[in-house]
């Protein structure tokens, strides 16, 4: 058992913070709201690799291991990162991987920073993809239709809803026509592969998640720390304290369970599958709990908007909620470990 | 990073578990639980000469020497099998103390017994008035000549009504703070003054009442400094280690799953296909697993030379409130057949679940409350002030 990253896993959590302390200060990420995309984020984050790092190098990447990338996601999801940085990372490991006809090309390009690709995690509903991640600043959509899983180009016609955690969401409407013409990324067997990409997802993302989870704690712990009422730091309140403590325990268990997730990946692939969805399921829980006990410690401050910690709180529910509740990633955790064939 | 346990951490498992296998029996189980006593002699012999009691402890000392990673998976085997360690685990943390703060005499007399398994040491800390707040203890030693006199009451003093020994926490001043009045002793049960009342338990662990009236204990049998019992007493509670629940969600999990395969809905349909249990069972296997990386941690920490701080109250406080929430939710799911108790015959998994949901409340009250490991992680772990 080892539990330490290595100097180079060091070395590239040190290289990820310093860029989002720069480029993903709260000013920024309330600069970038509504559509929660900050352009010069995502540039920085291109030119430091942090897509390429996600895909194989015979595919064009670095092939850095998941682990890596869901050290990179803690970062993120620590400096509430205004950045597509997941969905692209997602959508560019199921290209590499899937080999169909127009996946290579798309690759490239969404490599290169020519185009962004995006995934919808469900299939079309009366011709659209409903709340796409990323699908606001995406240029290209796959979209799960039938057996096939295709790249439609988005156009001036995709409806971007307000949303409460300020992302870059989508409606993407995908017409037959549209459809037909589209390239094909998956020729048969789609459903495995959005479901593969999904693991993938759930695991990034529950590590994204547990480092939002770390960060309200550390602004709740620092508050309770400042603030005095009743003569004293409200922090020595149990009522107080003690809520920080919970909150504490669970968001360095969401924290060991994203990594030892993301580690399986490479080093226990029979078990990855069930831990991403239990990573997620787990990480949803304590950023939901940990970002609105940091909130409510604030008193009424936490409930003004000048607070950092409402940009937690919306963010922590929008990034999961947008994939899954933690309900049905519990149920997805008991199909992994049973299986779904006795399931009627 | 590795999660895995170490390659020898995975052979002392299966040493352990085959020694298990032999020894450990469901008839056994039922008598441990029966009797609400876990120690047993014969169980304690068989820990012995398999090389089983102490495994932590130098070879010197009959022990094998293993680290706190190999100790990890010996653990997690001795507790899911629910093998009766509760009397050799307070034997051997006392031992532990005397071989740290005790007197070459003290040392040579109890720790060879402790080890043999010959003896049975039990704790005296708690009182009716003095649980958490335990340095409020008011059970009186007062010096007469070269012995003490020890009048007073303890609580939860469990197996005292087989043990060898108490390690007693008595008042020896009045005239200071309550820490700095306190002094520990090692006092022979088997005397007069000494009496023990039978106090049984919601999940069916027996522990006791004691009464201690006009108790002679010579002064030899003091444990550390007069007036310096806290010091030892930290002594006794910073060595235990991995506290957690872990293998305890991990019994409750086999049975819920066992009874998920095996029983069916009014149509016949196997109840692990019903989505309610699937989300159950799911949040069982997570807490699971978040309670056996915390208490990991805790071992890898001692392992490299890390000072543990909040880590270990966070083991426990997790793992004991899942255990807890777990065990309830199960139970809910299951049904009124979770209603059959331990052991009863019609009971599905033979009663485990119904048990589970007995046992958890102990296991968020004993060895520190959830509210003390709060603190402890509020004032440790994140420097908050030291909350009342």
């Amino acid at each position: 058992m080892d539990l330490r990253l290595s100097d180079e896993q060091g070395q590239l959590v040190d290289a990820f913070a310093g860029l989002f302390g720069k480029e993903s200060t709260a000013e920024r990420v309330r600069a970038a709201e509504p559509l929660g995309f900050d352009e010069r984020l995502w540039a920085q984050l291109l030119e430091m690799g942090a897509l390429s790092m996600a895909v194989d190098e015979e595919h064009g990447g670095w092939g850095a291991t998941v682990l890596d990338l869901a050290l990179v996601a803690e970062e993120h999801g620590r400096a509430l990162g205004s950045a597509p940085l997941l969905e692209a990372q997602v959508a560019c490991r199921l290209l590499a991987r899937s080999g169909g006809g127009g996946a290579a090309d798309l690759l490239d390009a969404a490599l290169a920073g020519d185009r962004l690709v995006a995934l919808s995690p469900r299939p079309a509903r009366s011709g659209v993809a409903h709340l796409v991640p990323a699908g606001a600043v995406a240029t290209d959509v796959l979209v799960r239709h039938g057996d096939r899983l295709v790249a439609v180009p988005t156009g001036s016609d995709r409806v971007v809803p307000e949303n409460v955690g300020s992302l870059p969401l989508a409606d993407v409407p995908v017409p037959e026509d549209v459809v037909a013409a589209a390239p094909v990324v998956v020729d048969a067997g789609a459903g495995v592969a959005v479901d593969a990409a999904l693991d993938d997802w759930l695991v990034l993302t529950a590590a994204a998640l547990a480092g939002m989870a770390e960060r309200a704690v550390e602004i709740g712990v620092a508050y309770a720390g400042e603030r005095e009422a009743f003569g004293q730091k409200i922090g020595g309140f149990q009522a107080v304290g003690h809520r920080l403590a919970d909150i504490a325990t669970a968001s360095a268990g969401a924290t060991l369970l994203a990594r030892e997730a993301a580690w399986a990946v490479a080093e226990d692939p029979g078990r990855s599958a069930q831990l991403a969805a239990m990573a997620f399921a787990f990480a949803a829980e304590t950023a939901r709990n940990a970002t609105d006990v940091a909130l409510h410690v604030h008193g009424g401050y936490g409930f003004m908007l000048e607070y950092d910690i409402q940009l937690y709180y919306r963010r922590s529910r929008a990034w999961a909620n947008v994939l899954m509740s933690p309900s049905a990633a519990a149920r997805r955790v008991a199909d992994r470990r049973y299986g779904t064939g006795e399931v009627s | 990073m590795d999660f895995r346990l170490g390659v020898s951490s995975e052979a002392r498992r299966a040493e352990v578990r085959a020694f298990l296998d032999e020894h450990m029996s469901l008839d056994l189980e039922e008598h441990v639980y029966r009797t609400g006593v876990s120690h047993d002699e014969a169980f304690t012999k068989a820990l012995v000469e398999g090389g089983w009691i102490a495994p932590s402890w130098p070879v010197e000392f009959g022990g094998q020497g293993l680290d706190p990673e190999e100790m990890v998976a010996v653990a997690e085997e001795l507790r899911l099998a629910d093998a009766p360690m509760y009397g050799i685990g307070t034997t051997l943390m006392v031992a532990a103390v005397i071989l740290a703060a005790g007197t070459e005499e003290q040392k040579a007399e109890i720790v060879p017994k402790a080890l043999a398994g010959e003896i049975v040491i039990v704790l005296g800390f708690s009182e009716p008035e003095a649980g958490s707040d335990v340095a409020a203890a008011t059970t009186r030693a007062e010096r007469d000549g070269d012995e003490w006199v020890v009048n007073g009451q303890k609580m939860f003093t469990t197996n005292a009504q087989i043990g060898d020994y108490v390690f007693l926490l008595t008042r020896t001043n009045t005239e200071v703070a309550k820490h700095k009045g306190l002094t520990m002793f090692l006092v022979p049960l088997d005397q007069p003054g000494v009496e023990i009342q039978a106090v049984f338990t919601l999940s069916g662990e027996r522990t006791n009442i004691v009464f201690y009236n006009d108790v002679r204990v010579a002064d030899e049998w003091r444990i550390g400094e007069v007036d310096g019992g806290w010091q030892t007493m930290t002594v006794a509670l910073t060595n235990e280690h991995a506290a957690g629940f872990a293998a305890a969600i991990d019994r409750l999990l086999r049975a819920a799953e066992s009874w998920a395969r095996e029983a069916t809905d009014d149509d016949g349909v196997p109840r692990i296909e019903d989505p309610e249990v699937r989300e159950a069972l799911g949040r069982t296997v997570i807490d699971l697993e978040v309670s056996r990386l915390l208490q990991r941690r805790v071992a890898w920490m001692a392992q490299t030379g890390q000072a543990v701080v909040a880590e270990g109250p966070m083991s426990k406080l997790f793992s004991s409130e899942a255990l807890k929430a777990r065990a309830q939710d199960m139970v809910e799911v299951v049904g009124p057949d979770a209603l059959r108790s331990y052991f009863e015959p019609t009971a599905p998994s033979h009663g485990v679940i119904e048990h589970m949901l007995r046992f958890s409340l102990g296991t968020t009250i004993y060895a520190g409350t959830s509210e003390i490991h709060r603190n402890m992680i509020a004032q440790r772990g994140l420097g908050l002030p030291r909350t009342r």
